[in-house]
């Protein structure tokens, strides 16, 4: 009786110190009722597997459910720092993300040269073609690559028997495989990754450069000293979405291009979750080596934001 | 007039410079260009070329030995035809899933006067670098019974987080608080507003996330390899995975000239089939192309 009369006085008490906020809100419900599908599957799809990262602490048994299976604590974790497959998955990982990390200025220089083409039809026939690999699904992709780039009977092999030598095995060697990888994604998405930088180029107030031109710069004085000034934003920006993903190489294209020849130098950490997890059922193991990556991830992404936020402005929130 | 003459001269001399680098960047382009363009020429040309041709490396600029044997055994192949049909409800479906989910989750966010705004926003934006990861999922999907059915394609997965920061900065740069305040003074609640006044003014926005997910449920992959098992649901790209990547169709070959006849036709199958699968998204993206600088460029730089 007396609790009952306590949580009744506390409920109007939150009520009266929140009425203006609850008519608020009730006045734009309609709002409300748009955000709730997102909100829902977000909650069924997103947030309850994050419940589910707990069995990466557990022997998790489906017969036991979540809850039933017994604590392994860290034992899971240590399996992995522990197998041997751990240095080459946390190697391979990172020397392809590395790699394309450092082809990050590309699309800047791209987008500045794109910026520099003055007739206006064949620039727009230029980023029309260039942006088109972009829209090719990454099996396509792979498969076009083990055609194209076949020793034996593909273009690379012709166009090495043109001049009489022999083409390398780019499919089938472990130590070209982060090169292929990062290659073919430069190819495939060089042009569009510069839309972003190109609308950045094309926000600069003309005057500037008018301004520019009286003073007698050049094409290149205006490049180095507009240009490149205005697009240090969004680049900074960008990099720093992708430090956030610095361990976290697709699955999807890495996957399709292993074979068992370039193995060694393909296994990176998804496409390993995928095989214990999925094809072998461990699925414990599986979820401790996932949310090792991820906590990876995650902690770089606050760490370089809170850099950039203290030295250059530049940050995510 | 002394002053005058250096303004002459000082132009001009600075305009040869110019004119060196413009010629540069037409030479650099049209590289460019030749590296886009020609691997896919090569594929086009190579689907109408006698295979042993290819492989010898015959050909270069036009098909040899004319034939359209690669397109008439694709004919052959029922399990395309489905993952054609199956690509395309996909596709359909989920665009229209998507769109709905996330426009909507966009223009509430993008209202100042929505109560809680910070909190929903870190709510969405939370996922974009956490998430359960591989197993938890795959059992979350199991749990809900949505393993193996078409749901699984279209559903769970169509809340896209980056599109709702995108609309979301669309809506505030191109829908003015003021133009709410006004129809409300008139006594339109939030939902007709929505339908009736923000949506018809927001067509770019809405053909560009239309494109980004038409694109992404047209090559998607992945959650068929692991939400999919029964063969009549499979997409097309899981069916262009099996041809094109662990190449299945040579498995099934023997010895003798049969087997020869196979392979040939089954690399032939693999260059038409990139064609087919390829063309129609390639068709339909450049009629979206000029709303990429209305939607996209507008806000996806900051916040």
């Amino acid at each position: 009786m007396h609790t009952q009369k306590g949580v009744r006085s506390l409920i109007n008490s939150i009520w009266s110190a929140n009425r203006q906020t609850f008519a608020r809100i009730g006045r734009n419900w309609g709002l409300y009722l748009l955000l709730l599908p997102a909100v829902v599957l977000l909650i069924c799809f997103t947030y309850k597997p994050m419940y589910g990262v707990i069995i990466a602490f557990k022997d998790f048994k489906p017969t036991l459910g979540i809850m039933g299976s017994p604590w392994a604590g860290f034992k899971y974790f240590e399996k992995y720092f522990h197998s041997y497959q751990f240095s080459v998955t946390i190697k391979n990982t990172l020397v392809i993300s590395l790699y394309s990390f450092a082809t990050f200025p590309i699309p800047i220089l791209f987008a500045i040269f794109v910026n520099q083409l003055r007739e206006n039809r064949f620039k727009r026939v230029f980023q029309t073609v260039t942006y088109m690999p972009h829209f090719i699904s990454t099996v396509v992709i792979v498969g076009l690559m083990l055609i194209l780039l076949s020793p034996g009977n593909g273009l690379i092999g012709s166009v090495y028997r043109l001049f009489g030598a022999e083409a390398p095995n780019l499919m089938g060697s472990p130590g070209l495989f982060s090169s292929v990888y990062v290659w073919s994604d430069v190819w495939q998405h060089t042009g569009w990754d510069s839309i972003i930088y190109l609308a950045a180029l094309s926000s600069v107030d003309p005057s500037l450069y008018e301004a520019a031109t009286v003073d007698g710069a050049s094409r290149w004085q205006k490049i180095r000293f507009i240009d490149i000034p205005m697009l240090i934003p969004t680049a900074v920006t960008l990099l720093i979405l992708r430090v956030g993903g610095l361990l976290g190489v697709g699955f999807e294209k890495a996957f399709l291009l292993q074979n068992n020849l370039n193995i060694s130098g393909s296994e990176v950490i998804s496409t390993y979750v995928y095989k214990i997890g999925l094809i072998s059922s461990q699925f414990s193991f599986s979820a401790a080596i996932n949310l090792f990556n991820t906590l990876i991830n995650f902690t770089l992404l606050i760490l370089v934001n809170w850099v950039s936020k203290k030295y250059t402005e530049n940050s995510l929130w | 007039m002394e002053a005058a003459t250096k303004l002459v001269l000082q132009p001009k001399k600075t305009r040869s410079g110019d004119r060196l680098m413009e010629t540069l960047m037409y030479i650099w382009a049209a590289f460019m260009l030749l590296i886009v363009l020609y691997p896919l020429y090569f594929i086009v040309i190579a689907s109408f070329s006698d295979p042993s041709a290819v492989g010898n490396g015959k050909v270069w600029l036009f098909p040899k030995g004319f034939t359209l044997d690669g397109y008439k055994e694709l004919l052959r192949h029922s399990n395309i035809w489905i993952g054609y049909r199956n690509t395309i409800l996909y596709t359909v479906v989920g665009t229209a899933i998507g769109l709905v989910v996330n426009i909507s989750a966009g223009y509430a966010l993008s209202r100042k006067d929505l109560v809680g705004r910070k909190w929903l926003s870190l709510f969405f934006i939370f996922t974009m670098f956490f998430n359960g990861g591989l197993v938890p999922t795959f059992m979350t999907i199991r749990d809900f019974h949505l393993y193996d059915t078409v749901l699984v394609m279209v559903l769970p997965f169509s809340v896209a987080v980056f599109d709702i920061i995108v609309a979301r900065t669309f809506f505030r740069t191109n829908i003015p608080q003021e133009l709410w305040e006004a129809a409300q003074i008139d006594g339109c609640g939030n939902l007709r507003f929505y339908v009736q006044i923000v949506l018809p003014l927001s067509k770019a926005i809405i053909a560009v996330l239309a494109l980004w997910f038409a694109v992404g449920q047209w090559n998607a992959y992945f959650n068929a390899l692991i939400y999919l098992q029964n063969k009549n649901l499979f997409p097309l790209q899981l069916i262009l995975r099996d041809i094109l990547v662990t190449n299945q169709m040579q498995t099934a070959l023997g010895t003798g000239e049969a087997a020869q006849i196979a392979l040939r036709l089954s690399n032939l199958l693999r260059y038409s089939v990139i064609i087919v699968a390829t063309v129609p998204i390639m068709c339909f993206y450049p009629f979206v192309q000029k709303y990429f600088n209305k939607g996209v460029m507008v806000g996806a730089v900051k916040e």
